[in-house]
């Protein structure tokens, strides 16, 4: 006995070393697979507010570019206002909305690692839950991982892990849109099958198998595509229309009939 | 004693701070963040436990992983780090570093550096190794490793001249 703990004591840095690699592999690789840690991720108090306090000070140097943004946004919402058909008349009734929008800041951006994860500064209190599309003016920009009280972690699409449902915009040719850790604002869609006649410069939006976003919201152009190695579909490189470097006011979409959804495809599986 | 506690505590918050809000937000050429908190272990006092040194390594890292949210890739890395730290000086240093006059005034700048651009090294080539994890990617993990660690290097060495510990 006295042998042991005299081994283990000579070796107690090499034992401390095994044990604390040990357990930072395992979550780690866990990460690679599953979804990130609920516990220790930057949607929490100290990390919010840390970055929630930097964010107050350096977005003072970007009001004016984030003001002409915003004007041209409404510039093109009050477009598609005029010239809608059915003008003012529209009735707003709650029970038929399927969408619910909340806004939202950035707080942390990052597009360089393989796993790009983005934080924003509204959390549960403000109605944010899990699996809510985030999208800019320009396009889509993440699906919702975390949440704490008031702020929320989203998995951008530069996400190795991020597999979003895509379509070429008017025709109904769907595959899934997912990254490949090289360029940041290229994006790769798959499964399209190998008969769609395609254009460079095609239009990629959302498409509506998903029930996360709503249908048609713009993605980007494809930039270049070829056949994968089987032949029979493309691999698309789709160029994004979001500057995913330079991010600052979002929108959450909230889906109302997720739930209803969701628990009808359970039923389906479950038979 | 208890000074140095305090200034490795008070580096510690600084660097995890600088590393985040600062060099994390970088994005030089579009992916190059230097990785600058690798100092911390280039300044932490030679004597002294070698298990605390291990284990506040490893919580400086899994503090910028939590920022982050890269797991514990970070925390990995600066742990092998201070794991082989011991062997890289004796690499640069010789066999006179376990003695007990042993301070970096004696040695001389090209040694220095050597032993910093070892550590970086190092670091970047588990970080990155493990932040990709395939094969398939190996030219991806290289080209990474070099641009950011050779800028993680100078950002380093200007750190190590501007701010010089005296005390040790």
């Amino acid at each position: 006995m006295q042998r042991i703990i005299n081994f283990i004591l000579s070796y107690r840095i090499t034992f401390l070393y095994v044990f604390l690699i040990v357990i930072s592999l395992i979550m780690t690789v866990r990460s690679h697979s599953y979804h990130q840690s609920k516990f220790f991720n930057s949607s929490k108090w100290i990390t919010g507010n840390v970055y929630n306090n930097a964010a107050n000070i350096s977005s003072y140097f970007q009001l004016r570019d984030e003001n002409n943004r915003l004007v041209q946004e409404n510039e093109e919402l009050r477009r598609l206002l005029f010239n809608s058909e059915e003008k003012s008349n529209v009735q707003i009734d709650t029970t038929t909305i399927d969408y619910e929008v909340i806004s939202a800041n950035l707080i942390k951006n990052s597009f360089s690692s393989p796993r790009n994860y983005i934080t924003l500064d509204k959390g549960k209190k403000q109605g944010v839950a899990q699996d809510m599309g985030v999208i800019t003016p320009k396009g889509i920009l993440g699906i919702v991982e975390n949440t704490s009280s008031n702020f929320s972690t989203v998995q951008s699409v530069l996400n190795t892990k991020s597999n979003i449902n895509a379509k070429i915009k008017n025709t109904d040719y769907f595959g899934s849109l997912i990254w490949n850790a090289q360029e940041y604002n290229v994006v790769q869609l798959i499964d399209i099958p190998r008969l769609v006649p395609l254009v460079v410069g095609d239009t990629i939006v959302t498409g509506a198998m998903s029930s996360i976003f709503p249908e048609g919201i713009p993605i980007g152009t494809i930039k270049k595509y070829d056949l994968n190695t089987s032949k029979s579909f493309y691999n698309i490189d789709v160029e994004l229309f979001n500057d995913m470097a330079n991010v600052k006011n979002v929108y959450l979409i909230k889906n109302k009939n997720r739930k209803e959804i969701i628990e009808l495809e359970a039923n389906i599986t479950n038979e | 004693m208890n000074s140095t506690v305090l200034i490795n505590i008070l580096r510690f918050i600084l660097l995890v701070l600088t590393q985040v809000l600062i060099f994390n937000t970088l994005n030089f050429l579009g992916f190059i963040n230097p990785l600058v908190y690798v100092i911390f272990l280039y300044w932490y006092p030679i004597k002294g436990d070698r298990g605390v040194f291990m284990l506040s390594a490893f919580l400086i890292g899994f503090m910028i992983d939590v920022f982050s949210d890269t797991m514990a890739l970070h925390a990995m890395a600066t742990l092998t780090v201070a794991f082989v730290r011991p062997i890289i000086m004796r690499f640069c240093f010789g066999v006179n570093y376990e003695f007990q006059n042993f301070s970096f005034k004696n040695t001389t700048k090209v040694q220095r550096v050597t032993f910093l651009g070892l550590l970086i090294l190092l670091h970047q080539i588990v970080f990155f190794t493990f932040e990709m994890l395939s094969l398939s990617h190996i030219l991806l993990i290289l080209k990474k490793v070099f641009a950011t660690g050779i800028v993680t290097l100078f950002v380093c060495t200007l750190f190590s001249s501007l701010f010089s510990p005296k005390s040790e």
